[in-house]
């Protein structure tokens, strides 16, 4: 589904990504990890189409396609969606009519029709009920107002609006008790299939007690240093990053 | 040099104008006095020169050295409303009233003037003018004698709305005025309003500004508002014409003790539009909430100025003006907050935001504060530029075209201003106007045979 040869991306002349190898199958669960600044959240930009980062080498492959040619709604309406660290507040933007131009744009670009009014509301019911989302946020502007916890659960719903092949959560589960933890987690155990693939950027173990990875990358200094299954998680989180680092250098 | 044959031109256009209604036309017997007066305030002052503080962006002898027609008399009868005109705004139900080019338009079922059993009157100025001269009259005043605006009404005026609500009275639904320009030719018009209210009843006023083709024309308003103690109006301007139109209007708003006036004021189109908004708080406890929302793309030019003056203590004011500019349009907001010395307790705020689509477009914004009290809490803000890169890419990622997410946050920074419309029928056709006028689409209501632009 998505291949990353030796990217190498920058922001304002600092390199960050330094030559990242990944490839992601359908109905794979892969955790990236990794101490601050190695360049995790600028892998999930570079996937979901920021400009203000440069890729200045290598390729992404999603679907067969150049990704790094297409827009960001384009890879969106592809199958690509991002789950913010920030999801943004919009004020004056109902999450009602922001979800319906998304949905209807995605249907256009699979060839299905628009849902209705009435036919929106029912998907969009089924959806909250799925992600347990409580109702009143989606009778409000995008993320105005919302918890940090409120946000994370909105990028989830969203995600199971959208119905996207490859999903990227870049530290959905920072700032989350352990209640909105569990109702992320849940969220990406019901929707995950043989058909999608997750990429989930976390710096903590904890979120991959209820999520379980397929494997484990750890992301350092621009670069995939190491990867291996689920166990590597746990290793971390007794051993911190220090044996990784000193590891890479040597 | 220019702006003096202009300036010529434009005083002697204006005479010319006068003499013909002053000399000719009936049923202003009792406004002889003051025309001549408002005429020769005007003749006094001249036109405000570029210095003015004013009208620094925005000139006025221009327009009025081109050669528009007026209508000295009444023209009732000449055009069938009722065909070429039908509001829609859906499930508003409403006293509906239509003037044309500067006249009170009565048709076969209506009177002039509407009398309540309660007392309260609704209808043509002139006409409340001249039935009931000892009531009315008091509030045929001046505003000063440098206004120019307000002087050239006077001199010029025609006809208008007036509105009485005697206290402890209640109209049952709200009053809709179409203030219709009907021409092919270009006109000039000079409608004047007055509206007193004393009930603490709230009253609600739509004024809808329309033109029926895309005809020059210019129209040189006054509003009135007194609100004696205690008092409640929302009144609502909405202004829809087209490129070519002048629209100047010059409101007054005269609070009494404990009076409340809420004002949405939204501009989706004009060619030159000027709108002076003066708030005098009078009476102590007095409430006022001002919003303002204009849309300008092309060259159309739209300049705001507000004053709002506190004269006495415990008073509340709060302006929000909004505006979306887009191609080589320019929008422009003064606004001032006066407290005078003995307006302790004055709570005044005021804020502006722009916000620019093209980068040739044009934003003058302009506070003022000036406080003379020392118990006081005022403050004033100003903010203009671009749509936010961050809402723009989150909407973008979930598939949204970058046409359609700049739509939606266009949307989103207008809704500001009309989510705070109460009647709802009016708000969503608001909305809905603001959403087509966003999307370069004619924002005329749907089942309306206007081709306005």
């Amino acid at each position: 589904m998505l291949k990353i040869k030796n990217l190498k991306a920058q922001i304002n002349g600092k390199q960050i990504l330094k030559g990242i190898n990944l490839e992601v199958n359908a109905g794979e669960i892969h955790a990236i990890m990794g101490p601050n600044g190695s360049g995790k959240s600028t892998l999930a930009a570079v996937l979901a189409g920021r400009d203000y980062v440069e890729v200045n080498h290598g390729e992404v492959i999603f679907m067969g396609k150049n990704l790094l040619e297409i827009s960001p709604e384009e890879r969106a309406r592809m199958g690509i969606f991002l789950g913010f660290q920030y999801p943004v507040e919009i004020p004056g933007v109902s999450m009602v009519s922001f979800m319906r131009t998304a949905v209807n744009e995605i249907r256009k670009y699979r060839n299905l029709s628009p849902l209705s009014s009435s036919d929106f509301l029912k998907y969009m019911r089924e959806k909250k009920e799925l992600i347990e989302i409580d109702t009143q946020l989606t009778n409000r502007s995008v993320n105005e107002g919302f918890s940090g916890g409120e946000k994370k659960k909105n990028e989830i719903f969203q995600m199971a609006m959208l119905e996207p092949k490859l999903s990227i959560l870049d530290e959905t589960d920072s700032g989350l008790d352990i209640d909105a933890l569990k109702i992320v987690a849940n969220g990406v155990n019901k929707l995950k299939n043989s058909d999608n693939a997750y990429v989930v950027i976390t710096h903590y173990q904890r979120l991959l007690d209820y999520i379980i990875p397929d494997f484990v990358h750890v992301l350092y200094d621009g670069k995939i240093v190491k990867t291996a299954g689920k166990e590597l998680a746990l290793e971390l989180e007794k051993n911190g990053y220090d044996w990784i680092k000193k590891e890479y250098q040597n | 040099m220019t702006t003096n044959i202009f300036q010529n031109t434009a005083i002697e256009n204006i005479q010319k104008t006068f003499n013909e209604q002053f000399n000719n036309a009936k049923g202003f017997s009792h406004l002889k006095d003051i025309k001549n007066l408002a005429l020769n305030n005007f003749l006094k002052a001249g036109f405000p020169s570029k210095k003015s503080e004013q009208y620094k962006y925005t000139s006025l002898e221009q327009h009025f050295a081109g050669t528009y027609k007026y209508f000295p008399f009444s023209i009732e009868g000449r055009i069938n409303v009722d065909e070429i005109f039908k509001c829609d705004v859906p499930n508003l139900d409403t006293h509906l009233i239509i003037l044309i080019n500067g006249w009170f338009y009565a048709t076969s079922k209506q009177n002039l003037l509407y009398e309540t059993n309660q007392g309260i009157i609704y209808g043509s100025l002139l006409e409340a003018i001249n039935k009931y001269p000892e009531k009315v009259l008091q509030y045929i005043k001046l505003q000063n004698e440098t206004n120019i605006l307000d002087n050239l009404n006077m001199a010029l005026m025609q006809d208008g709305l007036f509105v009485y609500i005697p206290k402890n009275t209640k109209l049952d639904k709200p009053i809709q005025v179409i203030n219709l320009v009907v021409a092919n030719e270009p006109v000039q018009i000079y409608p004047r309003h007055l509206f007193i209210s004393e009930s603490s009843n709230l009253t609600q006023i739509l004024f809808c500004d329309h033109s029926l083709n895309a005809s020059p024309f210019i129209m040189n308003g006054n509003i009135n508002v007194i609100l004696n103690k205690e008092a409640k109006l929302e009144f609502y301007r909405i202004q829809n014409a087209h490129n070519h139109s002048v629209q100047l209007t010059n409101n007054n708003i005269e609070q009494d003790e404990e009076s409340y006036y809420k004002g949405i004021y939204i501009t989706l189109h004009g060619g030159t539009v000027r709108n002076n908004i003066n708030v005098n708080l009078n009476g102590t406890k007095a409430t006022n909430e001002m919003y303002g929302l204009w849309l300008a793309d092309k060259n159309q030019h739209i300049d705001y100025y507000t004053e709002v003056k506190h004269r006495k203590p415990n008073c509340q004011s709060n302006q929000f003006f909004k505006s979306i500019l887009d191609d080589e349009a320019t929008g422009i907001f003064s606004g001032k907050i006066l407290v005078e010395k003995n307006a302790q307790k004055t709570n005044a705020y005021q804020s502006n935001k722009n916000l620019i689509i093209s980068p040739k477009a044009k934003v003058r914004s302009k506070p003022h504060l000036e406080i003379y009290a020392d118990d006081v809490k005022c403050s004033h803000g100003s903010a203009t530029g671009k749509l936010d890169d961050d809402a723009m890419f989150y909407l973008r990622s979930r598939g949204i075209s970058q046409k359609e997410s700049c739509q939606l946050l266009m949307f989103a920074f207008a809704s500001d201003i009309t989510k705070q419309i109460s009647l709802l029928p009016l708000k969503e056709e608001i909305d809905h106007l603001v959403n087509k006028r966003l999307r370069g689409e004619l924002s005329r209501c749907n089942r309306c045979s206007i081709t306005c632009c």
